[in-house]
């Protein structure tokens, strides 16, 4: 048994010729709050694909609680999913259900539970993250934050023993932004959890983060805790934290061709 | 994916949509559990396609009815033979144009927009937020839809049938004046259970799973863009119509050549 939940080992992945990630090493410690940052487009929601195995690494291997999950059937991943809970970059809520509806999803899925079981455990996640109130309001009546809120609720109501969360904090005013981080450290202390949390936003995870990762040009240029980060003087780290445009890192990125990647 | 150029793509293609087609169906059948969850799931969408389309079938079909009994009543009538316009209403309705315009009324009204949601669903993320719930979207989105689709359209045909024989009824007795009993008596007379009143059964099965088939695939298969989502709207209408009529003359040469 080895103390990490997560183990990247010399994962590359791309599509087709495009090379995204190239020998990424990377591991996330049991309980601990571990930050993957970087400019955007770099491939880091492409990390989270692979750790819930919806992508499959072109080589390299990726092990979620000692399982190797590219090589998982069809039925252990679904079983490996039903133990992490993901927060999408847009929430991803269902259209067609409303607040307490969306949550209850993954209760309903999953258990057997009586209705007045399942309507306590809903509420109580919604009361968690402020929002019992708003039990009854469709998606389309929250705002942004709420919305990203109530995703948190239904991706942490099985209470998940892995939380990956992409982009929490993005398009949220301060206010939001940390009411989510704290929420973030909260479940992830209260429930012994771990967390893998996806930014570009460097300051706030310097705050939340135990341990963090830098992605640039497809692979790792810097990971410690965030004092280490702080006192790295490696140019490109430098250049990351503190968000200058130009530096060693080309934060321009070659444009995609993802139309003819897909007909093609 | 290996580099192709395009005179491979002008076969790669096609033979690539037709092999994953094939796997997807399987997949449709294969996660088809018939448990309390899916149950419900299906009858709701049965509601929700019959909700859309009900209406459209009802009215195309009471004029389709009235249409076929004035142009067969024209023809008819140099013959001086207009008592039998119920009988070539009820075949003509039961053997092609009641499954055929069913069809293509349903995948204009209920094909697209189950195509256009799963599509949005796919480009919001839904679909992927249920993978990652441990939920197969396919056995919660794709398999109701589908075959709540195989189940309406044989229902939504019965429909359109029975109003358009009503609405040919409604024109040839209260309007042409012909003898009500007439009417009825040579249009039972003429309809075979089994070859006429099957065939049309039969047919709207099949179109069924053709339409359903096409809107579920196109929606869970397109690009997850507005402009995709558009595109997998006119695909499901284009390709359920074409496919429609193959299938149509395919299965009339079968059951009248057996
Ligand atoms: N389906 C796809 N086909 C081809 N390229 C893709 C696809 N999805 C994402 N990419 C490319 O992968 C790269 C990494 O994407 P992503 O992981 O979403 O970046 P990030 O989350 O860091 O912003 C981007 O350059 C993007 O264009
Ligand atoms: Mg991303």
């Amino acid at each position: 048994m080895s103390e990490d939940l997560i183990k990247l080992t010399d994962l590359s992945f791309a599509w087709g010729e495009k090379v995204i990630l190239k020998n990424i090493n990377l591991s996330v410690p049991r309980g601990s709050v571990v930050a993957i940052m970087g400019p955007s487009g770099v491939g880091k929601t492409t990390v989270m694909r692979l750790i819930t195995g919806q992508w499959v690494p072109t080589s390299g291997t990726v092990e979620v609680a000692g399982q190797c999950v590219s090589s998982m059937s069809h039925k252990n991943l679904y079983k490996m999913r039903r133990n992490i809970g993901v927060l999408l970059q847009n929430g991803a809520l269902f259209t067609d259900l409303d607040v307490f509806e969306n949550v209850a999803v993954p209760v309903r899925e999953h258990t057997n539970l009586p209705e007045a079981l399942i309507r306590r455990l809903v509420l109580i996640k919604l009361e968690s993250v402020g929002l019992r109130g708003a039990v009854d309001l469709m998606p389309s009546e929250l705002s942004g934050g709420m919305a990203r809120r109530v995703a948190l609720a239904r991706a942490s109501v099985l209470d998940p023993s892995l939380m990956l969360y992409d982009e929490p904090l993005a398009g949220l005013d301060p206010i939001g932004a940390s009411t989510i981080l704290r929420l973030i450290r909260d479940t992830n202390d209260a429930m012994e959890m771990t967390s893998v949390v996806i930014t570009h936003s460097v300051e706030d995870m310097m705050e939340l983060a135990d341990y963090a990762y830098i992605i640039a040009s497809q692979s790792i240029v810097g990971e410690g805790t965030p004092e280490e980060l702080r006192q790295n003087t490696d140019p490109r780290i430098v250049q990351f934290l503190n968000g200058a445009i130009d530096g060693p890192v080309p934060f321009h990125y070659p444009a995609d061709d993802l139309h003819q990647d897909l007909l093609g | 994916m290996s580099k192709s150029n395009s005179n491979m793509d002008a076969i790669s293609k096609p033979l690539a949509t037709l092999g994953r087609s094939v796997l997807f169906f399987a997949q449709i059948l294969g996660s088809f559990r018939p448990d309390l969850k899916q149950l419900r799931a299906i009858l709701g969408q049965v509601y929700f396609i019959g909700a859309r389309s009900l209406v459209i079938i009802m009215i195309s079909g009471f004029f389709v009815g009235m249409v076929l009994t004035l142009q067969s009543y024209v023809e008819l009538s140099k013959f001086g033979a207009t008592d039998s316009v119920g009988a070539v209403l009820a075949l003509s309705l039961f053997r092609e144009l009641g499954p055929v315009l069913t069809a293509l009324l349903f995948s204009g009204r209920a094909g697209t927009s189950i195509a256009a949601e799963i599509g949005l669903m796919k480009a919001t993320e839904q679909l992927s937020a249920m993978e990652l719930m441990a939920i197969d979207p396919v056995k919660r989105v794709i398999v109701p839809r589908f075959i709540a689709g195989v189940i309406s359209l044989p229902l939504l045909s019965m429909l359109f049938n029975l109003l358009a024989v009503a609405g040919g009824a409604a024109y040839a007795i209260y309007i042409m004046g012909i003898d009500s009993g007439i009417f009825w008596g040579n249009m039972v007379a003429s309809v075979e259970f089994q070859s006429d009143f099957m065939m049309s059964f039969w047919k709207s099965l099949a179109f069924g799973i053709i339409t359903s088939f096409v809107a579920v695939f196109s929606g869970y298969f397109t690009t997850p863009t507005g402009d995709g989502i558009g595109r997998a709207t006119t695909q499901t209408v284009v390709v359920s119509a074409v496919a429609v009529l193959i299938v149509d003359f395919l299965i009339t040469a079968l059951m009248t050549w057996t």
